[in-house]
């Protein structure tokens, strides 16, 4: 297999990200899943909003839509829905899918049409400069809360299982092999997928809370990250400052784009 | 010629989508426009069409906008609250320059307003709603049929100059239900989406001329470039470059102003011998017709300027027709086309403004013609 640069745009390098940003983690292993796949370079758009993480798709040789804040779902929706045979991918950051898109993302959930989205979750609003979004944890401190976040946090990935997704699995920038799973998983479910990907902003972030660089950052996921089935054995309090990993949910159900088609051929029928 | 069926503006406006060739549409409930999400829901699988419900105006308008990237022609329709909450992407359609048709069936505002009552107050939203300069197509019929012609217009509109345009719709043509003959296919223009005779290779989807445009390849069709709401340069991509940012926005506005000629459309009555032009369009034109008729009984040399297109507005027409004429504007708000209109002539103008969610009547017009 090719090293993957053909499904680049090296034209378009180098990439606006700060040194020792998890973006690029996240987005080589969702090119490297395509490639897996054999996802048809002519056939796949790959949609995203407004964040750091949503200026992935200027650097991937495919087609490409850079949305609004929020709104790349449902940019995408249109997008599958008139052309069910693209494959549509959505990258997509914390603010911009659980704040500004939250209503978006809960109801492409509910329709299950198909689309991988991947989350990329650096707990902050990194375009900006810092500020908390949705999934900073509580406690922590941003540009917009210098004192300390009072807001509870959303569990995305629970969210999504709750809201109707019918793939959703969480892992870290630490855990590249296993995110590439998961992403593989979630391009071959045929419906509505999310893939939570938890990285770490080393500038905005890391800085103002004193978590160290790049590393010291990737050594705090490896640290705090439980799968499933460990944190089954722990207690209450032992994952009190944990967060776990994993698939949560993957159960077929009907598909919004095909649902559509049967309508179309049973109205059909009837005239 | 078909026969004649009774019908609502709302409705005529999808059948001219249907007429059209509309291949997709999102929409979301809103008083007086919903007839056509629900008309359109029937009919769109008819056709192979594919109609969505979304869960807001905002993903309505996004929706449509990535079915228009996908080939198909969209569509979306709402009402004042809706058109405002349209405005955040219909903006990206106008960067972006992805052709499709907005319509706003207005209702009293501002804010939740008065849902069922007409009004016309949302013509300069439509013109500057969205942040950033532009140029806007507007166009608003005065009757059922020409709700249906209106609608073909705009879809070819957009496909021509990869370009939203807005359909101003209000309550009383929407709602109003009129014998008309549908035309048959053939008898009117329909624009397909004009296709790129250039290579993927070559292929460069803002490389356009300062009054044109360039094809927009469908996405997954083997072009593969980049569509973003950032400025961006003749390739696609983001660029801060002055010269660059420069071209592009002035062209958004040349592109339409450039073309006004073949993009505006107006309609005159008894205009020739009179010293008294109406300026009306959309519903509150049906009220200016009688009324001319009534003054024309009082042997009054009253005539009616109707545009059609209203952004941009038929500014060599009205000079043509109105120069150093007495101008009454009529309209359903405090006075928006007035302003072109006074604008454009660069003569003071009278007016005659409502805003209580009643029409104007014919009377109130003529009694502004005589001094009442």
């Amino acid at each position: 297999m090719s090293n993957g640069r053909e499904l680049l745009r090296l034209n378009k390098m180098p990439h606006i990200w700060c040194p020792g940003c998890g973006n690029g983690i996240i987005t080589s292993q969702v090119l490297r899943a395509i490639q897996e796949l054999e996802w048809d370079q002519d056939k796949t758009v790959i949609v995203s909003g407004i964040g750091c993480s949503s200026r992935a798709p200027g650097y991937l040789d495919f087609s490409t839509l850079h949305t609004t804040h929020g709104r790349a779902l449902a940019f995408a929706t249109g997008l599958k829905y008139a052309n069910p045979e693209l494959k549509v991918i959505v990258l997509t950051g914390d603010g911009d899918s659980a704040a500004i898109g939250g209503n978006h993302l809960i109801h492409a959930c509910r329709r299950n049409i198909d689309i991988t989205t991947i989350v990329f979750n650096n707990s902050i609003y990194g375009m900006t400069s810092g500020q908390y979004s949705p999934l900073t944890p509580t406690g922590s401190l941003a540009t917009t809360a210098p004192y300390g976040n009072i807001d509870r946090t959303f569990d995305l990935s629970q969210l999504a299982v709750a809201a109707g997704a019918t793939y959703v699995a969480r892992t870290t920038t630490y855990h590249t092999n296993q995110l590439r799973d998961f992403i593989k998983k979630g391009m071959q479910n045929k419906g509505f997928s999310v893939i939570e990907a938890v990285t770490h902003c080393p500038t905005y972030f890391g800085r103002r809370n004193r978590m160290g660089g790049a590393v010291e950052m990737l050594n705090w996921q490896k640290d705090h990250a439980v799968p499933i089935r460990a944190a089954e054995r722990l207690s209450e309090e032992e994952l009190a400052d944990k967060f776990i990993i994993g698939e949560f949910h993957n159960k077929p159900e009907p598909e919004y784009c095909e649902r559509y088609a049967q309508l179309i051929a049973n109205t059909k029928g009837q005239e | 010629m078909k026969k004649p069926v009774l019908m609502q503006g709302n409705e005529a406006c999808v059948h001219g989508a249907l007429a059209a060739g509309i291949g997709f549409y999102a929409g979301y409930p809103i008083t007086p426009s919903t007839e056509i999400a629900e008309l359109l829901a029937e009919e769109m699988p008819k056709v192979g069409g594919y109609f969505i419900q979304m869960e807001d105006e905002i993903s309505s308008m996004a929706a449509t906008i990535g079915a228009s990237l996908a080939g198909k022609k969209a569509m979306t329709a709402t009402s004042g609250p809706g058109f405002s909450l349209k405005q955040e992407n219909l903006g990206f359609a106008v960067m972006a320059e992805v052709p499709c048709v907005v319509v706003n069936v207005q209702r009293s505002g501002p804010s939740t307003g008065l849902p069922t009552s007409p009004a016309q107050g949302d013509v300069m939203q439509a013109r500057w709603g969205s942040h950033g300069d532009h140029a806007t197509i507007a166009l608003s019929p005065y009757s059922v049929r020409e709700s249906f012609d209106v609608t073909v217009k705009a879809f070819n509109l957009a496909e021509k100059y990869r370009t939203p345009v807005i359909i101003l719709l209000d309550e009383i043509v929407g709602h109003m239900r009129e014998r008309i003959d549908i035309p048959e296919p053939g008898t009117y223009e329909v624009l397909e989406r004009p296709k790129t005779d250039l290579s993927p290779q070559e292929y460069q989807p803002f490389d356009a001329p300062v009054d044109g445009i360039v094809p927009l390849a469908p996405f997954g069709t083997g072009y593969r470039f980049h569509i973003t709401g950032l400025t961006h340069d003749r390739t696609g991509f983001p660029s801060t470059k002055p010269a660059e940012v420069d071209y592009k926005i002035r062209r958004l506005t040349s592109k339409i102003e450039m073309n006004t000629e073949d993009i505006v459309e107006w309609e005159t009555y008894n205009c020739d011998d009179a010293d008294t032009i109406i300026v009306a369009y959309g519903g509150t034109a049906r009220s200016a017709q009688a009324t001319m008729e009534l003054a024309r009984e009082k042997g009054l040399k009253v005539g009616l300027f109707r545009p059609v297109t209203i952004w941009p507005f038929p500014e060599k027409a009205l000079i043509d027709i109105a120069k150093d004429k007495r101008v009454i504007v009529a309209e359903m708000n405090l006075g928006q086309v007035a302003l072109e209109v006074e604008r454009i002539l660069k003569q003071d103008i009278e007016k005659v403004n409502k805003i209580d969610g009643e029409p104007i009547t014919p009377q109130e017009i003529l009694d502004q013609i005589e001094g009442v």
